[in-house]
């Protein structure tokens, strides 16, 4: 389970401003361009008097320029090129020594900490415009000092980038191991960047396709924990709790939330009809509308950001296709045009795309496409890859890639990934076992 | 090949079922001692099968049927051998069955499970379309998650793409 400490954390933070963004400049780095060589930055340790507390700083140095690492668009400076040491640094930057090594940003902040709480400063300057960019100071508990080193990380992105932040989140998704035939599988939890990992069920039955509640702290999943009744169910991260989400004769599957968290779309298969179809429950009335009508299969649907509209997968053309449609069912409109197979549609954040995963000719792919349709790109390749979920800041996605099975078992091993919507840098998600089923929380500040 | 390896799924089932007949023979007496358990299996027929049961079904019948990929059409192989489940659960009237369908792992998690859906219902529906009263069948989608056969090639995907009946 979850600890309190790391949950509650609405940082009871002080942010005090240095300086004020007052300039805003031109993007210096934009992700839709396709290939970007990423800006060489300088992150140094922050600054402490205290041996004790450096050590502090330095953890959150490598946290903050872990992120901007994996990002792609930042190719954090190696310390040992340095010249400026930080003690002097929490002074006044010598821009110069910056320069020689090329830094176009540096990063600088110190720690203070008194009993169990700790006081972070950071600075961010732009080391060709010889100016600060921004400053803020956070005061919290020691030990959410990740969380802090997350949420600098965030304020750094969105000030170079000019997109939205996506470190302090956290990822939900389904811990595998054992054989193909008897795969086990566990919720398991852990930040962004795979720390505090955590297992949320024990693995004696099967779970499938965990998502966020909008708010983080519930997930909606598929759990076979009635052997007999797959139905879905909430998670409640903080409690452990789980509760199933309308028991209705026939299995309920493929769940996510409404963007206001107050409603699950999810799919039904009432043995009265006998095919899946699309419906929408409401978790304070516990009252199921039904949204779509046809005697094909209707599943993975996803509400669009501002919950206007839904898109969903469909065979009722006989392929298996993306279909977009009023959030009560209405002017049902098929989207995906191209050759192959569609499945699993994913409303960006951002409401500008929508990400699935197709297959055609043996292959399987990750693609975005504009939401009438138009402009699909594929962004990843592979035997099996599926599932893609966004990032907040609609700029990354993650998913799981299988591989083959060989007929003596070997092999079948499935893993996360993450890509940004270029196509390129694809970076495996290190997770203790396998992975599958990953959904990205939204920004948790 | 296809029925040299169903056979050989076949050696293995009826294997793992005579390995376990003691046990349910002994848990069906209402008895745990081992010295029992081979008292009770002298009362069953001379196979060791307890007429009835899912060794009953596998074994003189058949427990799974195959289908074509993403569909849910009966051919006419399975609708013989749903003949033949149908025909078995009249003689066997206090028995009930659960219909899991099941997939290939080419297709989505969610796709899946609603094919699998599909499939058990397909199944459901044949069996009370032979008489089979509807509260004795009732159904399980497993998706791609319970795959019969390992690997990643037809001749697996064709195995895996089934619906197994199950005593209940």
């Amino acid at each position: 389970m979850i600890s309190k400490n790391y949950l509650n954390i609405v940082l009871s933070l002080i942010v005090i401003y240095f300086s004020s963004m007052l300039n805003l400049f031109a993007l210096e780095v934009t992700l839709t361009q396709g290939s970007v060589k990423p800006t060489p930055v300088a992150v140094t340790d922050f600054y402490s008097n205290k041996d004790e507390v450096l050590k502090i700083g330095k953890n959150i140095s490598q946290v903050i320029s872990d992120n901007l690492e994996r990002s792609g668009l930042f190719s954090p400076l190696n310390k040992k090129s340095f010249i400026q040491d930080i003690s002097s640094l929490s002074n006044q930057p010598r821009f110069e020594d910056w320069k020689i090594i090329k830094a176009q940003h540096l990063i600088s902040g110190n720690v203070t900490k008194s009993e169990n709480r700790i006081a972070v400063e950071f600075r961010l300057y732009d080391v060709f415009a010889q100016k600060q960019l921004l400053g803020k100071r956070f005061e919290t508990s020691e030990n959410n000092w990740r969380r802090v080193s997350h949420i600098i990380s965030d304020i750094i992105f969105e000030r170079i980038t000019g997109e939205g932040g996506y470190f302090d989140t956290r990822v939900v998704y389904v811990a595998e191991t054992g054989t193909k035939e008897n795969r086990q599988k566990r919720l398991a939890i852990m930040d962004q960047d795979q720390a505090n990992h955590k297992f949320l069920t024990d693995g004696s039955y099967l779970v499938l396709t965990p998502r966020f509640s909008p708010n983080s702290q519930k997930i909606t999943y598929m759990s076979y924990v009635n052997t007999k009744a797959p139905r879905v169910f909430i998670f409640d991260i903080e409690t452990g709790k789980q509760e199933i989400v309308g028991d209705f004769p026939g299995m309920t599957f493929a769940p996510r939330f409404s963007p206001d968290g107050k409603k699950i779309i999810m799919s039904y298969s009432d043995p009265e009809i006998g095919n899946s179809e699309i419906y929408i429950l409401d978790l304070e009335t516990r009252s199921k509308k039904r949204i779509t009508n046809s005697t094909a299969i209707d599943v993975s649907a996803s509400f669009s950001p501002d919950a206007k509209k839904i898109v969903f997968n469909s065979d009722r053309t006989g392929r298996r296709h993306l279909y977009v449609a009023d959030s009560n069912g209405k002017n049902i409109k098929r989207i995906s045009r191209e050759g192959g197979s569609y499945y699993t549609p994913v409303w960006s954040p951002r409401g500008d795309m929508i990400a699935f995963t197709k297959q055609e000719g043996g292959q399987f792919y990750i693609g975005v496409m504009d939401t009438d349709g138009s402009n699909e790109r594929m962004i990843a390749k592979a035997y099996h890859v599926e599932g893609p979920t966004w990032a907040p800041n609609g700029r990354y996605l993650m998913y799981f890639k299988e591989e083959r099975t060989a007929e003596d078992g070997s092999g079948g091993d499935s893993n996360l990934y993450s890509i940004d919507l270029t196509g390129y840098n694809e970076r495996k998600i290190i997770t203790p076992l396998g992975g599958s089923d990953p959904a990205w929380s939204p920004l948790m500040h | 090949m296809l029925k040299k390896f169903l056979f050989s799924i076949f050696i293995i089932i009826f294997i793992s079922a005579c390995a376990t007949t003691p046990k349910d023979s002994a848990d069906s007496s209402g008895s745990g001692s081992s010295t029992d358990s081979i008292g009770t299996l002298t009362e069953t027929s001379g196979s060791g099968i307890i007429s009835g049961s899912q060794e009953d079904l596998i074994v003189n019948v058949g427990d799974r049927v195959f289908f074509g990929y993403d569909s849910f059409d009966l051919d006419a192989d399975a609708q013989e051998l749903l003949q033949d489940q149908a025909a078995w659960m009249k003689q066997h009237s206090d028995v009930s069955v659960i219909i899991e369908g099941h997939c290939d792992e080419r297709g989505t998690r969610e796709y899946n499970l609603a094919l699998g859906e599909k499939r058990a219902q397909a199944v459901k529906n044949y069996l009370i379309s032979l008489g089979v009263s509807s509260s004795r069948v009732s159904t399980i989608s497993y998706g791609k998650e319970r795959p019969a056969v390992i690997g990643s090639n037809d001749g697996a995907w064709s195995q895996n793409r089934r619906s197994v009946t199950t005593v209940n």
